[in-house]
């Protein structure tokens, strides 16, 4: 119930950030959901794309600085308060978010929250238990 | 004015005549005192009694940085630690300091090398010193306060830094002299500006400036915007600290070196080769009247040359140029003593990074910058920022606590700092000098 995150530290400069879609692009390489974390030095890019295995050695083989991180893709309720509820388990269960980042369906039907936890495998099974949807990764790779 | 007319002026048959005679003293003392010294003159194969005229000394080998730092602390000292009155420390190439002690008489003899400074450079009794050279470990600070109290000025020991209070100082107490380093005079003059300060209101009237290198340029652009006499001096503290050479307002032209506690030698630095007076070289001092850590024939690492014309101010003594380089790759970084490989062995510690960086050095309104660029280690990249963020902060003060300098640490990509073929490119000084 975990995916494949890939993250990208980027200096500050530009063209950058174009180096590293324009490399993924034409390597077939699909982005599903990305966010960039900057400070006034550098950047992080962490990407959910359809290939993670590729993805990496693409980038790394190109001198990228790269890492990979497993990261819990969670189905969050189309209505008012549905990443509230969410929040509130992990709360709950004492369990720290590190960051996240939404993305929807290109069908529309679901938003879907990818998160990353200090403890994965304590959230996977909190929120599992807690009767909400997570999504694997074989599924938002082949969105 | 000459403070010491017996020594300073000396005729130069008389001087050589007193600096054999100290030399051998001081190679009969090390032999018998110092294991190391022994162990190098052995391995040399000179004895004491060797050393007939001055040209012997270059039969004796040369003492190195290293040579301090394997001794490291009181290794190196030719006297019991009782007798030692005060100690004093300088950057080391890796994390451990260069020590040196004094006795009692080491601190006279401190004491009277600055009074002559103080006194060449036209300060006297009467005057007001404004010491701005770092007190602590650095040798700056104490060592001009006892010249300057021996001469008769009323000292005002404010340290470095705090430029808003130093020139209430400036103000309030009517200094009439500074001493500090020349990059510092400069910042000085600006926040004087920014504050409203008008510079003919104040009685300065003489800076003496040293502890890192400084062009004529700099000394003109010192000189008429502060409306004073710029003076350039000499010292390290393996030598003895601040007062190894001085230069005298009458010419300006050179530092004059006091012959009758240190004999100087240039040599060529790849050889070893002594070189004839006036050819550049890297300086060598051997210290004659020194107690508690004599040196002989200490590479200093300095790149200049010597002036042996006679100087119009009277003083009999051999003048240094103005160092115009290193022999290593030693930076002087606002005063302060930095190698590179002190902040290597900092980058090694931390498995996050790698230990390819590369120092830049600039200089932004007047004042030495240093950043660091560290590119992060293969294959431990983190996605967290804060982590990140953390590590260049962690990286920046071990910096600051171990070599006592403020930089900014940029962490870079994998494989962005050039590699090298040959001997690798640490540093990128951009400062115009």
């Amino acid at each position: 119930m975990k995916l494949q995150q890939i993250s990208v530290f980027i200096e500050n400069q530009s063209g950058r950030l174009y180096d590293v879609a324009n490399l993924l692009g034409q390597n077939g390489i699909n982005i599903r959901a990305l966010s960039l974390a900057d400070t006034s030095d550098f950047g992080i890019l962490r990407l959910i794309v359809n290939n993670p295995e590729s993805a990496y050695k693409i980038l790394k083989d190109n001198e990228f600085t790269v890492g990979r991180t497993e990261v819990v893709a969670v189905e969050v309720k189309d209505r008012p308060g549905g990443l509230a509820e969410i929040l509130g388990a992990l709360s709950r269960n004492e369990i720290n978010v590190e960051y996240m980042y939404a993305f929807v369906e290109p069908t529309g039907s679901r938003a879907i929250m990818i998160f990353r936890f200090d403890e994965t495998d304590k959230a996977v099974e909190k929120l599992s238990a807690e009767g909400f949807t997570l999504i694997p990764g074989s599924k938002i790779y082949g969105i | 004015m000459i403070w010491n007319q017996q020594y300073e002026t000396m005729p130069r048959d008389e001087l050589r005549k007193l600096q054999l005679m100290r030399l051998k003293q001081l190679v009969e003392n090390v032999y018998h005192r110092v294991p190391f010294y022994r162990c190098s003159f052995d391995k040399a194969g000179v004895k004491p009694e060797d050393i007939k005229s001055l040209d012997d000394l270059q039969r004796l080998p040369f003492t190195y940085k290293q040579d301090m730092r394997d001794n490291y602390p009181f290794g190196m000292f030719a006297v019991p630690q009782e007798q030692v009155v005060r100690i004093h420390a300088s950057s080391g190439t890796t994390g451990k300091p260069t020590v040196v002690g004094y006795t009692a008489r080491d601190v006279d003899t401190w004491a009277e090398l600055m009074a002559r400074t103080m006194s060449a450079a036209g300060v006297g009794r009467g005057d007001i010193l404004q010491n701005a050279y770092g007190y602590g470990l650095f040798t700056g600070g104490l060592g001009a306060h006892y010249g300057a109290e021996k001469i008769g000025a009323s000292v005002i020991p404010i340290s470095g830094g705090n430029s808003k209070k130093q020139l209430m100082l400036l103000k309030d107490f009517g200094s009439t002299a500074i001493s500090c380093t020349p990059s510092y005079a400069l910042s000085l003059y600006e926040t004087a500006i920014e504050e409203g300060i008008k510079i003919e209101d104040l009685k300065l009237r003489v800076g003496v400036f040293g502890a890192e290198p400084w062009t004529d340029a700099m000394r003109q652009e010192i000189e008429s915007k502060w409306q004073i006499d710029a003076l350039d001096i000499y010292g390290l503290s393996e030598i003895i600290g601040p007062g190894v050479g001085y230069e005298c307002v009458e010419e300006k032209r050179g530092m004059h070196i006091s012959e009758d506690h240190f004999i100087v030698e240039t040599i060529n630095p790849d050889t070893g080769e002594v070189l004839p007076a006036g050819e550049e070289g890297e300086l060598v001092f051997t210290t004659i009247t020194k107690e508690a850590i004599p040196l002989i024939r200490y590479r200093t690492r300095d790149i200049t040359s010597l002036i042996t014309d006679p100087c119009k101010c009277g003083r009999s003594s051999v003048r240094m140029r103005k160092v115009t380089g290193r022999s290593d790759d030693m930076l002087i970084i606002r005063g302060v003593n930095v190698f590179p490989s002190q902040v290597e062995a900092i980058i090694v510690t931390k498995q996050e990074l790698s230990p390819h960086y590369l120092l830049i050095v600039d200089r932004v309104d007047n004042l030495d910058t240093l950043e660091v660029q560290i590119e992060l280690a293969e294959g431990i990249f983190m996605d967290r920022i804060s982590r990140l963020q953390d590590l260049s902060r962690a990286v920046e003060k071990e910096i600051k606590d171990m070599i006592g300098v403020t930089c900014k640490v940029r962490i870079v990509e994998h494989k962005t700092i050039a590699r090298s073929e040959g001997k690798a490119m640490r540093v990128l000084d951009k400062r115009k000098l």
